[in-house]
């Protein structure tokens, strides 16, 4: 895609055609405080928290050149009122200022009235301490409110949402974030808005009340302490927290996550960022389904069994007794005794450790597969024409086709499900070929139905009529005259 | 001097103009026939524009230039009525369709032809009921006579009107809000661009225009583009209908050329006649209460965009609020600001807080009788972080009475301030204590 000229306070940048000033100030480390807009949602233009001055050449109407001044500059013509960066997009030769004097007054009134209707229960709210609105009051906001303390709205606290998302409506800042994300990104348009001025508020539309598998993410991009999780209200001060790098293992997406702990304690369970993966989003399967790692009815020690029965006992003896075990098979019955099966959800700096280690011993008897013997392997096709090393799923879009065969992934690989969505978004063709109906029909760019255990036949007379159509065309080309 | 003819409220030349067969006898629904039969829609869209009608809704926008904003080729187009009439001092379009109905018909159904939409909506105001039905068997009585429907008068040309009630809400009077009123949803305004003439309604090409606009169209056709600017002024030609209300004598609405000063049309025996009681006039809000004030002394103002413009307001939706020596501008000013405050629809920052903040401020200074020193500066801080700030033009407009408030009358908040001095506290607004805060 071409590239645009803009000047962000004086700093000359070419980012591509589209981009919006908020994110082109990015580019050059101009943060531009935001509320409302969010990188991966449609800008709203709300909040008016990112109001810049924005100016764009002035162009000569008689001859439609831009006008230059004496020292053969272009002349900017700046717009009379602030503008809202998130909505406006890049044009060539813009010119944007974000640290004025009129830009600094928007931006503190902007958070004096978001303050004005906010209840400041930080010492209790949940998000403290890794709060939108209490950094960017920091940074940009009144060190004082003028506002009687008095004449606050207030609303029944919180009201539960559903099951899991509990809503605080005297936090919540109207960003519209939450039913966004709802509607575009997750595709369960359950959230809504009732009510208008200051009694506008978020409602649940669903019965059940926030029927979605994705409705801890709203927490996340949720800019204020007003959505909050059945899961993690007040179990832990997010300061204590220490985050450590994990991937989740409960399906085939293997989303990357970050299990926040306190001391050895698993307060939360949060999604890490991976384009290729998972985005920023997980299920609510991989953010809820933890608490097993806490049950007393699972093994906390290994056991060994001695006499028939099994005993506690400390690793290193555990241990020392597998490799005893290793040892006595490889010097009896050689290396081709021994063989590793390994679970399929590992991820694969588990599964690469696993193998080295068998090869180590000398072994190939290696394996990491699901179903029957002898049941057709589909691992090899997808990993000729599928998803591989180095797909980046956020570049997929115009001019790329998606087949789902046989596959449900809003119940099978959730986070999937928004991957795919969005590569539809971007206008990328998504078939979906399926015995039944599912979620993803509604995003998909063409149904395809096939009989009961009809998925592998489907498949392959699919690729059939591909590669007779690829043969047919290249017969084509060679048999072309000139 | 009264218009001896006039272009909307023919009412007063015609009586029983609100039936048909009468509308009919006197050249209605005239102008339509030959537009569909033997005018292209450029040639209609030529006249309008030839005419200088400018749009009666409140922004006076050249309703001619508007429609040819339209992306060439695209359709289906969409042709919106505008009749929420919510700004508070307009009563003309309720007038309009009482009295003269088959006329905003005809002018519905010319515009549509003009911009080639073959639906259009007229979207009333959740309470008009009775308006509403009025204008429903005015639409049934087209359709019978074959003015409405398909393949009009032979010509090719199909077009169907709706009437639509929306929920009673002011915010559904802007464009866009009225849109997505319209498609079902939350009536709150949309992000432009792109503009509605672009993506409007069900992301098709839409032009809006207000009823009173419409309503001119059929007389423009009909009398021709001389004729119709035999009225007014170069800039803004035509008659307008004023809504005049407060302390006159004759509230009500009066159809005058443009130019004519705020003076004759106050007391004017045709008109106003006069300040009841004879009192002084103190303010006059020209143009609905979105409008910045004008004091008293400003009567030789004429009523024409341009002239009011000049004057530091505006004419906006007509509505001409005249009010004497009795009324104390931070009541006014409360006043109208709990109205936008009602009408807010939240969506964005500025407009929710802010009204709520203006309102709550002034109605303790007003109503409560406690006014600080400080909350002078304040409220000048609130109306200013609103300013220019907001999504739409309905928090714009929140800002217009409060500033003028304070700009024109300063000594009148003061007065609160000093009146407060007598020790009447209500106890329910204790003074923050700097250690406690
Ligand atoms: C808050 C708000 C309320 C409005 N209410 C009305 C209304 O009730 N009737 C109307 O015709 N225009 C209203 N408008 C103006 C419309 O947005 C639009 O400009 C107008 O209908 C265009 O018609 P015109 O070109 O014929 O004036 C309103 C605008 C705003 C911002
Ligand atoms: S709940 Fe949170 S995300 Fe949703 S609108 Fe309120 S502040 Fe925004
Ligand atoms: S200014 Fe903002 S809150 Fe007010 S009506 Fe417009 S969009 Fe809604
Ligand atoms: S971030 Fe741009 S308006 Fe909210």
């Amino acid at each position: 895609m071409p590239d645009v000229n803009v000047t962000i306070d004086g700093v000359r940048v070419a980012v591509p055609v589209g981009t919006n000033v908020v994110d082109a100030a990015r580019m050059v480390q101009t943060a531009i405080p935001v509320f409302c807009y969010h990188p991966r949602l449609k800008p709203a233009g709300m909040c008016r928290m990112c109001l810049v001055q924005i100016g764009t050449p002035k162009v000569d109407p008689a001859t439609r050149q831009p006008v230059l001044d004496e020292n053969g500059q272009p002349v900017i013509a700046m717009m009379p009122k602030l503008q809202t960066g998130c909505t406006t997009p890049v044009s060539e030769g813009m010119v944007v200022k974000t640290v004025t004097e009129e830009v600094a007054a928007a931006q503190k009134g902007v958070l004096e009235f978001l303050l004005t209707s906010h209840p400041l229960d930080c010492p209790v709210c949940d998000k403290g301490g890794e709060c939108p609105l209490q950094n960017l009051t920091m940074q940009w906001g009144p060190g004082k409110s003028r506002f009687d303390y008095n004449d606050k709205v207030h609303f029944e606290k919180p009201v539960k949402l559903g099951d899991l998302i509990y809503l605080d409506r005297e936090r919540c800042i109207l960003c519209s974030r939450c039913v966004r994300f709802q509607d575009d990104i997750a595709d369960d348009p359950v959230l809504g808005f009732d009510m208008r001025g200051r009694n506008w508020q978020i409602i649940s539309k669903s019965e059940p009340g926030f029927d979605s598998k994705f409705s801890g993410n709203t927490t996340d991009i949720c800019p204020v302490g007003a959505l909050t999780s059945a899961d993690f209200r007040f179990k832990a001060r997010v300061w204590e927290l220490e985050s450590k790098p994990a991937v989740c293992t409960l399906c085939p997406v293997g989303c990357n996550v970050s299990l926040d702990m306190r001391h050895d304690e698993l307060m939360r369970v949060m999604p890490r960022e991976n384009a290729a993966v998972n985005d920023i989003w997980i299920c609510d399967k991989g953010r809820f389904g933890h608490r097993f790692i806490a049950s007393s009815d699972r093994l906390t020690t290994p056991l060994i069994r001695r006499n028939g029965t099994l005993q506690p006992a400390t690793w290193e003896q555990a241990l020392q007794l597998v490799a005893e075990k290793f040892a006595a098979v490889l010097s009896s019955s050689g290396p081709q005794a021994v063989g590793g099966i390994a679970a399929p959800r590992l991820s694969n700096e588990d599964l690469y450790t696993f193998q080295k280690f068998m090869r180590q011993l000398g072994s190939d008897n290696l394996d990491h597969r699901v179903g029957a013997p002898g049941a057709p392997v589909l691992d090899d096709l997808v990993a000729d024409v599928g998803v591989g090393v180095g797909t980046d799923l956020n570049a997929l879009g115009q001019g790329t086709t998606v087949i789902v065969v046989g596959a449900d992934p809003e119940e099978e690989a959730p986070v999937y499900m928004l991957r795919l969505r969005a590569i539809a978004e971007r206008g990328g063709h998504l078939v979906v070929a399926n015995l039944r109906p599912t979620k993803l029909d509604r995003s998909a760019t063409l149904r395809l139905r096939y009989g009961l255990n009809r998925d592998i036949a489907f498949a392959r007379a699919l690729l059939k009529a591909v590669h007779e159509q690829v043969a047919f065309q290249n017969l084509n080309a060679r048999t072309q005259p000139g | 001097m009264a218009l001896t003819e006039h272009v909307v409220m023919r009412e007063l030349d015609i009586p029983g103009i609100g039936d048909f067969d009468i509308y009919r006898q006197h050249g209605g629904w005239d102008a339509y026939c030959v537009a569909v039969k033997e005018q292209t829609p450029a040639a209609v869209v030529a006249v309008v524009k030839e005419a200088g009608l400018r749009g009666r809704g409140g922004a006076g926008f050249p309703t001619g230039v508007k429609w040819g904003f339209l992306p060439k080729g695209v359709y289906p187009r969409y042709l919106l009525c505008n009749c929420d009439e919510s700004e508070p001092g307009t009563f003309n379009n309720h007038q309009i369709i009482d009295n003269n109905p088959h006329q905003l018909v005809e002018g519905v159904a010319i515009s549509a032809y003009a911009v080639e939409a073959n639906t259009a909506y007229i979207y009333m105001r959740g309470e008009f009921a009775a308006a509403a039905r009025t204008l429903e068997a005015a639409i049934a009585r087209a359709y019978a006579e074959g003015l409405l429907g398909k393949n009009i008068l032979g010509s090719g040309y199909d077009l169907d009107i709706h009437v639509h009630r929306g929920a009673g809400a002011y915010i559904c009077g802007e464009e866009t809000a009225l849109m997505e009123s319209l498609e079902g949803k939350i009536g709150q305004p949309r992000l432009k661009p792109p503009f509605p003439a672009v993506a409007g309604l069900y992301g098709k090409p839409t032009i809006i225009n207000n009823v009173e606009t419409l309503t001119n169209v059929p007389m423009i056709l009909q009398k021709g583009v001389a004729w119709y600017r035999q009225f007014g002024t170069e800039k803004s030609p035509g008659t307008k209908c004023f809504s005049l209300s407060g302390h006159v004598n004759r509230p009500g609405n009066y159809e005058i050329p443009f130019g004519l000063p705020l003076r004759e049309l106050i007391y004017s025996p045709e008109y106003g006649g006069g300040m009841r009681d004879n009192r002084p006039v103190k303010i006059i809000i020209p143009g609905g209460a979105s409008a910045p004030w004008l004091t008293g002394d400003k009567l030789d103002v004429t009523l024409d965009y341009e002239a009011l413009a000049g004057a530091g307001t505006m004419l906006g939706s007509g509505a001409v609020i005249v009010l004497n020596d009795t009324v104390q501008a931070p009541h006014l000013a409360y006043k109208m600001d709990e109205f936008f405050k009602h009408e807010s629809c939240g969506k964005c920052t500025p407009c929710r807080e802010g009204t709520h903040w203006l309102v709550k401020t002034l109605h303790r200074m007003t109503e409560e009788g406690h006014a600080y020193a400080e909350d002078i500066p304040t409220l000048h801080s609130i109306y200013g972080q609103m300013a220019g700030n907001c999504f739409c033009l309905l928090g714009e407009s929140a800002v217009m009475p409060i500033k003028s408030a304070l700009r024109l009358f300063p000594q009148e908040f003061e007065q609160l301030v000093t009146q407060n001095g007598n020790g009447q506290h209500n106890g329910k607004h204790p003074i923050a204590l700097e250690s406690v805060r």
